[in-house]
């Protein structure tokens, strides 16, 4: 066990240290700063979208600026925080740990993704702030985005580097899983958040090119003209929407993979208590690793795709949903003869349970050919992926975040307030995306400044629209709560022991509160899988009776 | 336009629609039946086995081989059934009745127009009711998509190459069609209507609205501010738009971005028709098409001038 006075934010000062650390752990706290405020100037620009869409007519925003404000929100979601976030804070802080190592395979390109990712980053600001404002939507649809300003340059040239940071960083936890686990860290010791960050990092690694490529397509049609995408000059509009989606639907399980390997770590945890089907788990993640290749076309049913590949894509589409039904099974009968407690990591593990769950079965709903003729760039896609985007990916982050906060700070927040802010996120996010299920089905259409001319055939739009905006106050109320709380227990909260929550991986059992800027003193030796809490001796003194 | 009674989907108006809101509802209803099961189980076993002490270390719980199967059995059987139910009326909505009645459909930034067969122009869409009718579209710029929310139906519109619809209204009424790919600043405000007529009043519409040779030129000139979409953009009544409203506009001296200026007389108003990017005037930006050298006659451009100067 590490000395407490000796640890890794401490064992080397200053700014500098901090800026040339190859310390996976300290490259993961730095995630957390840059994610954490680009999740801070994306949610900013979320209030200014549902405050728009408020009252009907003109609010805060002219038609341009909203169009501008909703392409910003999408831009730095996607590529800034829900794609970095988890791999980038938790897969650097905690994956190493839990497989024994003392860093990833590769720290210096760890650092280097790090600075590409904040490359991209300032790119896409500073275009924003100095060379113009993009309208185009996060997807940058050709030939709209052919004949936009040559902002969208920028902005896909920002896209474009940070791909090579998520590229870099997936690369480095497969090599890490495979070569630097601890002696006794099988394949079926791995703990499900690593498995899910393996998972993912193959499909960082494969997917990735393809967005670059198609950023420098674009790039090279705007910038000399030869057509690919615009056919204004012969191009083909719909083949970019096939490389956009080639990568941007496995994109979707580098989002929501990783939140899924937190869950089945917090519903372990906190259930005491072998987590249910977990060969299932392990393998299923590889397996929609590869299998969420096969089913981009799911987002061009009505994009003019022949019918034969709709059909396809939509069969594909339902084979990879069935093992993400019955992963939320086994997460529900991990709970089944355990020991359940309801700490704030615990209520968003349930949390994620609900909401994902709508956001699966709405996926259902959206995959199924007819009725996505009705459905598809309503609101109710909008609510669909806000309910597996957020309600999945960043519930589960947060509570992987609150699991893995003492581990990280070596502090305690306080459990009153997580329960509260939970709370409020529960029902603020609710408020704001269920009513949205009833815009869509009613046909209110996505990406819209206004939506008075609805009014007349459904009076209703108008609070139900202002029920979505006051939910999105609601929640981030909640949010800036949790940022709070978690600052608050920097300076004021107690200190936490080294496993506060009575967990059996090894970055809680061979680690000190805050752990050692080498991890471990001594290679762990594992002699257990990472949810046999009954073996875990270690952990929970001599014990007779079961 | 009728009220709704169900809060999910807008009343059904065309043949396809009632199928396709019987799977919506199965979908539904078997999606709340898995949800209320999963978050209720979800809920007893928190409570049921909650942590009663610090020291709890129950036995380990392995999977049972009929527990598993059944969830991987039944959701498949359900989500084959939803596939092949959503597969086949895909198809149904896909192709259009043989003896369907055609209508060209034009979209652009941000208005729609309709032609039909008999040369008629209209920028709001006429059919008869009880007859199928199949749109052949295409856009003049970026990609559109052409919704019909009571028809339940939607294609993309795009630039170069024609996509389809088609449906077959069951009710004599008005409908709103709105653009569901995002095209741009206006994107929010590209609706038109679906009016549907009995067949003899539709083939009574469309004798009405030929274009008649008789009328002058400023009364042509309002014909074209609806058939060319000018009304998208250039309100009549002083709004600001897209564009600057046509109303006091002929005479008036107009500021430009680049800090000139010049008296919007016959000349500046032709020029503004057929090479709008030329110049910006204040306020606006640079998205006025291009096309009207081509898309409209010389004659045409001039009726337009007439009924901008009327204003």
């Amino acid at each position: 066990m590490s000395d407490e006075s000796h640890n890794y934010l401490n064992a080397r000062k200053g700014l500098w240290s901090w800026l040339s650390t190859t310390d996976h752990k300290r490259i993961g706290i730095m995630y957390a700063i840059a994610c954490g405020a680009f999740f801070l100037l994306g949610g900013i620009l979320a209030t200014f979208v549902r405050t728009e869409l408020g009252e009907p007519g003109e609010t805060i925003l002219g038609q341009d600026q909203y169009n501008q404000v909703f392409t910003l929100h999408g831009v730095v979601m996607v590529f800034l925080v829900i794609i970095p976030a988890i791999p980038g804070i938790l897969g650097n802080f905690v994956l190493p740990l839990q497989i024994g190592a003392k860093d990833v395979a590769f720290p210096r390109l760890n650092l280097a993704s790090w600075y590409l990712f904040m490359a991209g980053a300032i790119m896409a600001v500073c275009g924003w702030l100095f060379v113009g404002k993009v309208d185009t939507g996060w997807t940058f649809y050709t030939p709209y985005s052919s004949g936009a300003s040559n902002a969208v340059l920028w902005l896909t040239s920002a896209v474009f580097i940070a791909g090579f940071a998520s590229i870099f960083t997936g690369l480095n936890f497969i090599v890490t899983v495979h070569k630097m686990r601890a002696p006794g860290m099988t394949w079926n010791r791995l703990p499900l958040f690593t498995w899910a960050i393996y998972a993912t990092g193959i499909v960082q690694v494969l997917a990735t090119p393809v967005i670059g490529i198609t950023m420098v397509l674009l790039f090279l049609e705007k910038l000399l003209q030869i057509g690919i995408f615009d056919p204004a000059l012969g191009g083909d509009p719909v083949l970019f929407q096939h490389f956009f989606w080639f990568y941007s639907h496995p994109a979707v399980y580098i989002m929501i993979l990783p939140a899924m390997g937190i869950i089945s770590d917090l519903m372990g945890t906190f259930s005491r208590q072998h987590v249910s089907g977990y060969t299932f788990i392990a393998l299923s993640s590889v397996a929609i690793a590869f299998l969420g290749f096969l089913v981009w076309g799911h987002h061009m049913f009505v994009a003019g795709q022949s019918a034969l590949s709709s059909i396809i894509f939509s069969m594909l589409t339902f084979l990879i949903g069935i093992p993400t039904g019955i992963k939320v099974f086994n997460w529900v009968a991990t709970m089944y003869k355990g020991s359940v407690w309801l700490r704030t990591p615990m209520i968003y593990a349930l949390m994620f349970l609900f909401l994902f769950t709508i956001g699966g079965l709405t996926g259902i709903m959206v995959g199924v050919l007819a009725v996505d003729v009705h459905l598809h760039d309503t609101y109710f896609v909008v609510a669909h992926f806000h309910y597996v985007m957020m309600g999945g990916a960043l519930i589960g982050l947060i509570g992987g975040l609150h699991y893995w906060w003492p581990k990280m700070t070596g502090r305690m927040y306080n459990e009153t307030a997580g329960v509260i802010a939970a709370i409020l996120v529960f029902i603020g996010f609710n408020l704001t995306f269920f009513t949205q299920f009833f815009l869509g089905t009613k046909g209110m259409p996505r990406r819209y400044h206004d939506y008075s001319e609805f009014l007349e055939i459904y009076p209703e739009f108008a609070v139900l629209n202002l029920a979505s905006t006051i939910g999105s106050y609601i929640l981030g109320v909640g949010l800036v709560m949790i940022l709070v709380y978690a600052l608050y227990s920097l300076f004021r909260g107690p200190k936490a022991t080294a496993n506060p929550w009575g967990a059996c991986t090894l970055e809680w059992t061979h680690t000190g509160p805050i752990p050692d800027e080498h991890n471990f003193h001594d290679t762990p030796l594992v002699t257990r899988g990472p949810y046999d809490y009954h073996l875990a001796d270690d952990v929970f003194g001599k014990k007779t009776e079961s | 336009m009728n009220q709704q009674n169900s809060i999910w989907l807008p009343e059904a108006a065309s043949t396809i629609a009632g199928d396709v809101d019987t799977l919506f509802y199965f979908i539904l209803v078997t999606s709340v039946i898995f949800f209320v099961g999963v978050v209720s189980t979800m809920v007893f076993f928190a409570w049921r086995f909650r942590r009663r002490s610090p020291d709890d270390r129950p036995k380990p719980v392995y999977e049972n081989k009929l527990v598993e199967a059944s969830w991987i059995v039944i959701p498949s059987i359900l989500v084959a059934v939803v596939f092949v139910w959503g597969f086949r009326l895909f198809l149904e909505i896909g192709i259009a009745p043989p003896n369907s009645y055609e209508v060209n459909v034009t979209a652009r930034k941000w208005s729609w127009s309709f032609t039909y067969p008999n040369g008629v122009i209209s920028t709001d869409l006429h059919v008869p009711v009880n007859r199928p009718v199949k749109l052949r579209m295409s856009s003049e710029d970026v990609i559109h998509s052409f919704f019909v929310p009571s028809f339940r139906i939607k294609a993309d519109v795009l630039q170069g190459r024609y996509s389809y619809v088609w449906f077959e209204a069951t009710r004599q009424d008005t409908f709103l069609i709105a653009c569901t790919e995002y095209c741009g600043t206006s994107h929010s405000n590209m609706y038109a209507r679906v009016v549907t007529h009995s067949q003899d009043d539709f083939e009574n519409w469309l004798v009405e609205n030929l274009p008649d040779d008789s009328l002058t030129p400023a009364q042509r000139g309002e014909l074209l501010y609806t058939q060319q979409g000018c009304i998208g953009c250039h309100s009549l009544d002083g709004t600001a738009a897209a564009g600057p409203s046509f109303l006091g506009l002929a005479g008036s001296t107009r500021n430009f971005t680049d800090g000139t200026s010049a008296v919007a007389d016959d000349n500046y108003l032709r020029t503004s028709i057929v090479n709008p990017a030329l110049q910006i005037v204040e306020g606006y930006l640079n998205v006025m098409p291009g096309q009207y050298a081509v898309t409209m006659s010389s004659e045409e451009i001039d009726a337009l001038v007439a009924f901008i100067n009327e204003q």
